[in-house]
């Protein structure tokens, strides 16, 4: 499966089979899938012609005129057959009328020039009118770096402007949704956001209104741009019309180191792209996968960073000593705890892990599990409501990698988990990032309990009753892979430190075995996961770089399969 | 002795005592071509249209046998649609309203036979919005057809059904271009559509094959089968056949609608004998020949054309504008086109500039806005205009300007309200440029007492 | 959306049937004959209007919105009683309509910018220019309401003015 389901369009992907015709781009011959546009053509033999409405995964609209280019077609004799030249290929009579690349399909014996006089002066004159009603908002504008504006009046415009009239005036920061703010006057109507809304998530919301210079984008008054996809609009507007409320006026753009990752927001895993700046994520955007997301994801798991960015993060290892927390350090932490463990038969341990921890995490988790004699382990599972595009009906992200990994018994465990706590059998429990609460043991449980270690990375509703609190890293702050309900392997990144003395958890879990089973002969993450494929047939034969950016579909089998996973009707073969 | 007129469509016209009722239709020999037609079959009429080398009388004079021929409905699955154009806004046209509103049924039975002739089942008349009273008139004569059996189910009993509805539009020029129309009557804005892929033949109404064609062709449609067409052939000159209703206004003594065979009066004769010369004793300073996004004609020029003699030798010849003959192929000669036949006298007291600063707010407020050149292109031409006739020009920099600008919008826009917005400007300014500059090079007296 | 207790004349909704009715591949393109027929009757497209036509024919109200603000022959807001339509395009301004625009405003007392409908302090006229109405030959032309004028000098206005008070 090589092309996202949803999307209505695909103009940058040929279907395998497609037959190469020959065209000339700017005097030289290549061969390209027949039925390609010419700005998709233009891009892969490196020729790029800029483009403001087109967008690969949505109708062709034609509106913006910047992908004008001289267009050639095979000159005809008056057998009308190509007249063909000394080169062996066929001559090219050029039409003086210039053709837009985006609806123009690559036929035989085409002819291509993206850097002629024409074509220049093509897109030297479709510059100047963008800019001439265009208000000098740069040095206030979220899309001032990242602006296709800024760029191509760079690369293709004009150093100076021969407009003295007035500027026509719209509306400027007009609440258009929950998330979004649009300006008008900067809006180049090349409607992208119209069309993504109508034809990618069918929320037909988005419209001009008026006529000529006048037009402008809007709303209808009773109703908002507010559907779980509106930030997708922001990423895809060229200019800084669409913007988002998050982001605004936070940071420039070119102050972002750009950390590949995934979303672990939902089982779907979109893939991302953290935006951070020193030690501190400012957005999150997607990142294209067309085994995944394709260039989409949902509104709500861009602001899952806003979760780890919390005042309360809990930063220091933290031992309790008379009903007060009190700041310790990893060693004598991990050193106390794993001595007090040793205590306990495994029957009278119970281990509470997470489907949000990675594939590392949890096997390491398994580890010390099986090292330990427990039996009683599981996670809390997340169920919620689908849609028929990206937000799939399980709330966590690596559910797979926690069946795979022998953690997970789909929450099934936790009444049993909870009875034994209750009745005093279990007097040891080691919960990772969950509230024992929300699993099904109450307060009053947890006060039976002789040792309770909880590794998270901020307070809940039952983090007080515990006797160690150690502090661990959240996601883009540590490196790992996930499963999503599809059976894909896929890289987290990191783009930041964790807070304070806050470590990854892998580490942590390491060195807690360490503690309290002597078992380890782990030193560094490719260890991990080099001992997890050795001991999992699902990552058998994989690496670390063997996953790559876009990640890996698993072999599909019951080991891998979710029981019940599913986001969309258009399940993946 | 001038020219006589030739008024086929316009036979009945205007003839004290016609009504636009079906009685006095029917009276005058109407309804008796479409029983041919409904003789003939439906490959039979597309030939015979083809032969008559008919040209659209719409504006751009595509060849209307071409035009059928794009669609064969043999091989075509989807339903095929005819729209009749009646949305005449081409400022200087007004011939469509005369056939609309004084004799309908000559539009219906050209209509008809044409709908007939390339199996469509359900058309439509796109008629301007403004044109109230005409819907109102077409609407009774559709249901005079209906009543009839001209019109409806199993028309004249031959198995053949068709549906025609009026659709009104609201005020907008750019309806008159066919995919604007298109678009509009799929209820959305006119926003023309790129060609390729929407050719109309091919994705037009309801991405179904569509024909769009205009009042006049249609009813000449009529006149086609009435006498065949190769005699309707005969009629003009070759390639620019038939009759043209030429409309003329400005400043002519007897503006007015006439028509005439293609190519048989020149301009000076249209001007000076049929339409009574130029008001007031004045001069002819320049026209524009083919409604307003025609480029303009200077009256005090020699136009150089080449054409075949009577040798058929390919010989050059001078002309003055009055020598022009009211052809299509002439016309485009000279730098101009036949256009929508929509012609606008200026004397010699008319400012050039202020006729093109009103021609430009024409085309400010009638683009669509949908692409970029013409949508920034076409105010900021008119602003410009504006400021220069308004007396604060900045010398021929403006002029260069606009010339510039214009230069950027034609050929670069999704349909051709490109060029009609920019071919007044560069004709204007080609022929009269000195005007401009000069005004340009004017300051008005607040300008000079702040220097 | 719809103000559940807002009753349209039955023999309107018949006649939006009808409209409805002359395009059966696509409801849609009844919009802009729904919003003249709206116009016709009461006198303005308002909210509800834009909101019961999307309802009726299964489209957002931006959809309807969009055609309102697009087509210029659809008003927001009431007129007065008589609608003047002066065209102002060259040949009917070659012919003096500049004349007959101030002439219609001095005798009806509208005020205001040219580039948009001015309404008479009594309410009784408004007076907007529009573009080409296709009768260049007899220009200038004016409409009043829907009625169709030819050659309206400044004589002709004080008729119509007269006509139409």
């Amino acid at each position: 499966m090589s092309t996202h389901p949803m999307n209505p369009f695909n103009h940058d992907l040929a279907a395998p089979d497609t037959p190469l015709v020959n065209v000339q781009v700017n005097g030289n011959w290549v061969q390209v899938p027949k039925g390609l546009n010419v700005v998709e053509v233009a891009r892969t033999v490196g020729s790029f012609i800029p483009h403001y409405c087109y967008h690969p995964k949505l109708s062709i609209s034609g509106n913006c005129r910047m992908c004008l280019f001289e267009m050639g077609t095979p000159k005809m004799g008056p057998d009308r057959k190509p007249i063909m030249g000394a080169d062996g290929k066929n001559e090219i009579a050029w039409m003086p009328r210039p053709q837009i690349g985006c609806a123009t399909q690559v036929s035989e014996g085409m002819g291509i020039r993206t850097d002629s006089p024409l074509a220049k002066e093509c897109r030297n004159g479709v510059m100047e009118f963008l800019l001439i009603n265009h208000p000098l908002d740069c040095p206030i504008c979220d899309q001032a770096g990242e602006c296709k504006l800024q760029e191509y009046s760079n690369d293709y415009g004009r150093n100076y402007s021969r407009f003295v009239e007035d500027k026509v005036k719209k509306p400027k920061n007009v609440d258009i949704g929950e998330r979004i703010v649009l300006d008008d006057e900067r809006c180049i109507l090349c409607s992208r956001c119209v069309r993504f809304s109508k034809e990618v998530v069918h929320d037909d919301v988005l419209g001009f209104v008026n006529r000529g210079g006048q037009s402008t984008l809007t709303t209808h008054p009773g109703k908002r741009l507010d559907n779980n996809y509106s930030l997708n609009t922001v990423d895809i507007c060229p200019v800084g019309a669409l913007t988002s409320k998050d982001f605004r006026f936070k940071m420039r753009v070119w102050f972002l180191k750009e950390t590949a990752s995934i979303s672990t927001w939902d089982g779907t895993g979109c893939n991302i792209i953290i935006g951070s700046r020193e030690n501190t994520v400012y957005r999150i955007t997607p990142r294209e996968n067309e085994a995944v997301n394709s260039c989409w994801m949902p509104d709500e798991a861009r602001f899952e960073f806003h979760e780890f960015q919390r005042e309360d993060r809990f930063t220091k290892p933290l031992v309790k000593m008379q009903n007060e927390f009190l700041p310790s350090d990893w060693k004598d932490a991990l050193q106390q705890a794993g001595l007090k463990l040793k205590k306990y038969s495994g029957d009278q341990i119970a281990m509470i892990g997470s489907a949000r921890m990675t594939n590392e995490e949890l096997y390491l988790l398994g580890l010390l599990a099986k090292e330990l004699n427990v039996a009683l382990i599981d996670v809390l599972p997340r169920p919620k409501e689908a849609d028929a595009f990206l937000i799939s009906n399980d709330g966590n992200p690596n559910s797979t990698g926690a069946r795979v990994l022998g953690i997970s018994q789909d929450g099934k465990q936790l009444p049993l988990i909870a009875e034994q706590i209750g009745s005093g059998q279990v007097q040891a429990l080691i919960v990772f990032g969950e509230d024992p609460v929300a699993c099904g043991i109450p307060i009053s449980s947890l006060e039976k309990l002789g040792l309770y270690i909880f590794a998270g990375t901020v307070p809940n509703a039952s983090t007080n009753q515990a006797d160690y609190i150690l502090p661990t890293a959240a996601f883009g702050e540590k490196r790992g892979t996930m499963i999503n309900i599809f059976g894909r392997l896929q890289r987290l990144g990191k783009a930041v430190n964790p807070p304070g003395q806050a470590c990854d958890d892998w580490e942590l879990l390491r060195d807690l075995r360490s503690a309290s089973t002597g078992g380890n002969s782990i030193h560094n993450y490719e260890d991990v996961f080099r001992s997890m494929a050795a001991e999992h047939a699902p990552f058998a034969g994989l690496s670390w770089s063997k996953i790559g950016d876009l990640g890996i579909a698993l072999e599909w089998g019951a080991a891998v399969r979710g029981q019940e996973s599913v986001t969309h009707s258009a399940v993946l073969s | 002795m001038a020219t006589a007129q030739r008024r086929i469509i316009l036979k009945n016209i205007d003839v004290p005592g016609y009504t636009n009722d079906m009685d006095c239709y029917l009276k005058n020999g109407g309804y008796e071509v479409l029983k041919k037609a409904f003789g003939m079959e439906q490959t039979a009429i597309k030939d015979e249209v083809k032969k008559s080398q008919l040209r659209g009388r719409g504006g751009a004079g595509f060849s209307c046998g071409l035009k059928w021929s794009f669609i064969d409905a043999s091989k075509v699955t989807k339903p095929i649609y005819l729209i009749c154009n009646a949305d005449e806004s081409e400022p200087g046209t007004f011939k469509d309203r005369q056939i609309i509103h004084k004799d309908p049924h000559q539009l219906i039975e050209g209509m008809v036979m044409s709908c007939y002739a390339n199996n469509v089942k359900l058309a439509y008349i796109y008629i301007r919005g403004e044109m109230s009273e005409g819907a109102v008139i077409l609407n009774r004569a559709l249901d005079e057809a209906r009543a009839k059996n001209f019109l409806g189910k199993n028309i004249l009993g031959k198995g053949y059904d068709l549906e025609i509805y009026v659709h009104r539009g609201a005020g907008a020029y750019i309806c008159g271009e066919e995919t604007g129309l298109i678009e509009s009557l799929e209820g959305k804005r006119a926003y023309p559509r790129i060609k390729p892929p929407y050719f109309p033949a091919v994705l037009g109404l309801y991405m179904c094959p569509t024909i769009v064609n205009n009042v006049e062709t249609l009813c000449n449609v009529k006149h086609v089968i009435e006498m065949g067409g190769e005699n309707f052939a005969k009629i003009g000159t070759p390639n620019n056949t038939g009759t043209r209703i030429l409309c003329v206004s400005g400043d002519v003594n007897k503006p007015g609608y006439y028509e005439f065979e293609c190519g048989s009066i020149t301009m000076g004769e249209l001007l000076h004998e049929v339409c009574g010369g130029i008001k007031g004793g004045r001069k002819l300073k320049a026209i524009i020949p083919g409604g307003s996004s025609s480029k303009v004609l200077r009256a005090d020029q020699a136009y150089k054309i080449k054409q075949k003699d009577a040798d058929g030798n390919m010989v050059e010849k001078s002309l003055t504008l009055e020598d022009i003959p009211m052809d299509f192929d002439t016309l485009a000669a000279v730098g101009s086109m036949a256009g929508s036949g929509g012609i606008i006298v200026m004397d010699d007291s008319r400012d050039m500039v202020e006729c093109l600063a009103n021609l430009s707010e024409f085309y400010a407020h009638e683009s669509c806005g949908q692409c970029t050149p013409c949508r920034e292109g076409v105010l900021w031409m008119k602003k410009i205009l504006h400021r220069v006739s308004h007396g604060h020009g900045r010398g021929n920099e403006d002029i260069d300007l606009l010339q510039n600008v214009a230069d950027n919008i034609a050929g670069r826009t999704i349909c051709a309200f490109g060029e009609a917005a920019s071919w007044p400007v560069q004709s204007f300014l080609e022929k009269f440029r000195p005007d401009f500059e000069k005004r340009a090079g004017e300051s008005s007296g607040l300008e000079k007492k702040l220097s | 959306m719809i103000a559940p207790l807002q009753e349209l004349p039955e023999d309107f909704v018949k006649k939006v049937d009808e409209i409805v009715s002359h395009y059966p591949a696509s409801q849609r393109s009844a919009s802009l004959m729904l919003l003249h027929e709206w116009q016709e009757r009461f006198g303005f497209i308002s909210e509800f209007a834009i909101e019961w036509i999307a309802q009726r024919l299964e489209l957002q109200a931006i959809n309807i919105l969009e055609l309102v603000t697009f087509y210029p022959m659809f008003r927001q807001k009431p007129f007065g009683k008589c609608q003047v339509r002066v065209c102002r395009t060259l040949s009917c301004a070659l012919g003096g309509s500049s004349k007959t625009y101030e002439h219609f405003k001095n005798l009806t007392g509208a005020q205001g910018d040219e580039h948009g409908p001015i309404t008479s302090p009594d309410g009784k006229y408004t007076i907007e220019f529009v573009e080409c109405l296709a009768s260049c030959g007899t220009a200038p032309v004016v409409m009043m309401n829907e009625d169709f004028y030819e050659s309206v000098d400044e004589k002709k206005v004080e008729e119509l003015v007269q006509k139409y008070s």
